[in-house]
């Protein structure tokens, strides 16, 4: 045992670290520090603070009550212009519209007539330009961007923003999305991990009653899905569930559809891809705890006069709980993050957060809010698997 | 288990092999459904009613998107064995030989892989090199594959080290064997089926990677999963089976032969260690 051994080696314990190093080295470099860097965005807020830092100085002074004093509408204007002149001002413009929308128009439209020559040295003056200037929203919004810190992305994420006083308010309801697409994904996470411990069971249940000789190739059956990758075992589903494809042709053959049923682009496409991607992840834990179960307690409770379900309702469901329950954890919380199954299977309803987190990436480019929800699907999952660890320590194993 | 008694027993046996004959078929039968289909001659997502025909296999062998495609997931898996496996083997073996305590720690991070979702990884290393211009080349994906990689090779090194006498070690290193000699000569041949089984799931795990691949590859690095994965949005056709009957032929062949290597290390290592030496 390597256990064992550690204490008689201490002297050349520095040995292990060496080996170790450079992988820690390389995970650190390549993965904490991406991902760490990355969930910072959702609570840091700089375009501001780099592209108009005199403002940005001037917001700090002000008490952010009603309207703010000429001087600070005096520096907004000068870095208005500024940041036109230097093509800059896409940047703040984008942060505040997310703030209030509007923003971006009105932030060019006062920047051009600005450069036209008209004056804006004071609330006043720049209220002739737009009225806008002259009402709290567009200084709260500037203020909320003040940075370095911020809350708006986590708030935006669940459904929440910030008012011109700076109190938590619910977004406009036809703003309010995150709320249903977060319960969504946890909805069909969980009834994806409840239809794999509803399928999983007996599999596990029966290659663990059968002696290896028997259970090794029936094992090759799981193992087969498992080390198919998902995207190639969503695009067979792809492939069997079209309309006119291969499930409803043998549905209609053996007469339990007359026409053709929509199988794929909906939620049912989703479970039944899902839970084929994710059931060997659960079978497989569950089959090595059940087969750690010793036979004697059942033999002891059926000659006893117990009835063979009794038997195993009362003694040998129970030992298999923490398995059950470190596979349905693992299944849950892979299924949280899955984008790849959902896009190819799943209609526009069906999309789970990962879907929100691509498309803030890659098409709005607003990498605060793919961030900020980044960060609000990792700490339930941290929370979920801290808790199965924490389960599976207070079982005796 | 032997000699099922009562009636009422034979009958719940006979019900359990029942369902779980549906069960493996639910497992099984969508993987190799696609072979017939991918050997249809005509456009339909039908079993081949007369003939069998390789079309869809020349279409895939002839259309320079999938070759090419094929050649980068090909570069880039091999590129992330070659980073994975050292690093996974070196802190695998570093790890036989920790405390507890420090080890728990270490094995945290380096399964954190795991356990994070792939698209956040993904946006996290776009987020990382798109502004370093690093989206369009092979490094970024190399490297995101190579973490992702990683604690596979560890997870399966360590197993493989589980149980071997570490004792030889140190008898080697007391006898005056300097610390490589003492890795490559005696500690490398003991594990190398572990070591060959940690290569084999790195790149299994960089050649089957669609959701990295997807954001922060350029067209240029076009991998097959990126081609599938589009190749199913655009149109569902039987060239798609016919790419996935391959991957999962190369898949179970790949991951199959990894599995026979770990169970053959679980036997050598279960027979005396010392006349493996000695031969």
């Amino acid at each position: 045992m390597p256990g064992s051994h550690a204490r008689s080696a201490a002297p050349r314990r520095w040995w292990a670290f060496a080996l170790v190093a450079p992988l820690l080295l390389f995970l650190l470099a390549s993965f904490v520090l991406p991902v760490l860097l990355m969930l910072s965005r959702a609570v840091t807020d700089r375009e501001l603070h780099t592209v108009w830092p005199e403002s940005a100085a001037a917001l700090r002074q002000w008490d952010g009550r009603g309207l703010p004093p000429d001087a600070l509408a005096h520096e907004v204007a000068r870095d208005m212009i500024t940041a036109r002149q230097a093509g800059t001002l896409n940047r703040v413009a984008n942060r505040l519209n997310y703030d209030m929308v509007g923003s971006r128009s009105l932030l060019y439209g006062t920047a051009d007539m600005l450069l036209s020559g008209v004056p804006g040295d004071s609330v006043a003056a720049l209220a002739r330009i737009d009225p806008r200037w002259g009402q709290p929203g567009i200084w709260a919004a500037m203020r909320h961007a003040d940075g370095p810190f911020t809350s708006h992305y986590l708030l935006a994420a669940l459904d929440r923003r910030l008012d011109n006083d700076d109190r938590v308010i619910s977004v406009a309801p036809e703003q309010a999305v995150f709320a249903n697409i977060y319960l969504r994904t946890f909805k069909i996470s969980a009834l994806v991990a409840l239809f794999c411990v509803i399928l999983g069971y007996p599999i596990a249940y029966l290659l663990a009653s059968l002696p290896d000789r028997k259970a090794n190739p029936l094992l090759i059956l799981v193992l087969l899905p498992f080390w198919t990758s998902a995207l190639v075992r969503t695009a067979a589903w792809a492939v069997l569930l079209q309309t006119n494809g291969v499930v409803n042709h043998a549905l209609q053959n053996i007469g339990l559809i007359d026409a053709p049923v929509q199988l794929i682009y909906n939620r049912l496409g989703v479970y039944i891809a899902m839970t084929h991607v994710l059931l060997p992840f659960l079978i497989l834990p569950l089959y090595g705890v059940m087969k750690g179960i010793s036979p004697v307690a059942m033999r002891a409770a059926s000659s006893l006069g117990a009835t063979p379900l009794r038997a195993f309702l009362k003694v040998y469901l129970p030992q298999t709980l923490p398995g059950v329950a470190a596979g349905a954890i693992i299944v849950f919380t892979l299924a949280l993050g899955y984008y790849v199954t959902p896009a190819l299977v799943g209609g526009g309803a069906d999309q789970m957060i990962s879907a929100s987190i691509a498309f803030y990436t890659n098409q709005s480019l607003n990498w605060g809010m793919a961030a900020a929800l980044s960060l609000l699907l990792l700490v339930p999952l941290l929370l979920m698997l801290f808790a199965g660890r924490t389960l599976a320590r207070t079982v005796p194993a | 288990m032997s000699g099922y008694r009562s009636r009422s027993e034979r009958i719940g046996r006979a019900l359990l092999i029942a369902l779980c004959t549906l069960i493996f078929a639910f497992l099984v039968l969508p993987i190799l459904a696609v072979i017939p289909l991918s050997l249809n001659p005509g456009s339909f997502l039908v079993f081949p009613q007369e003939a069998l025909s390789l079309r869809w296999y020349r279409t895939l062998a002839e259309s320079p998107q999938w070759t090419h495609a094929f050649g980068n997931s090909l570069k880039i898996a091999v590129a992330t064995t070659l980073i994975a496996t050292p690093l996974g083997t070196l802190a695998a073996i570093g790890l036989a030989y920790m405390r507890s305590r420090a080890k728990t720690l270490i094995v945290a991070i380096i399964t954190a892989p795991l356990v994070v979702p792939v698209v956040v990884v993904a946006i996290a290393f776009y987020f990382l090199f798109a502004p370093l211009g690093l989206v369009n080349g092979p490094v970024g994906l190399i490297v995101a594959h190579s973490a992702l990689a990683l604690p596979f090779v560890v997870i399966v090194v360590h197993a493989s080290l589980r149980g071997l006498d570490l004792e030889l070690l140190r008898a080697a290193a007391s006898l005056g064997a300097p610390p490589v000699t003492v890795l490559l000569r005696i500690l490398a041949p003991l594990i190398a089926p572990g070591i060959a089984a940690g290569a084999v799931f790195a790149f299994m795990t960089s050649f089957d990677e669609t959701t990295i691949a997807l954001f922060i590859a350029g067209p240029e690095q076009r991998t097959l999963p990126i081609q599938m994965f589009e190749g199913v949005r655009e149109q569902v056709s039987p060239a798609i089976a016919a790419a996935a009957t391959l991957l999962v032929i190369a898949s179970t062949l790949l991951l199959g032969t990894a599995e026979l290597l770990r169970r053959r290390g679980e036997r050598m290592r279960a027979g005396s260690a010392a006349p493996d030496l000695g031969a």
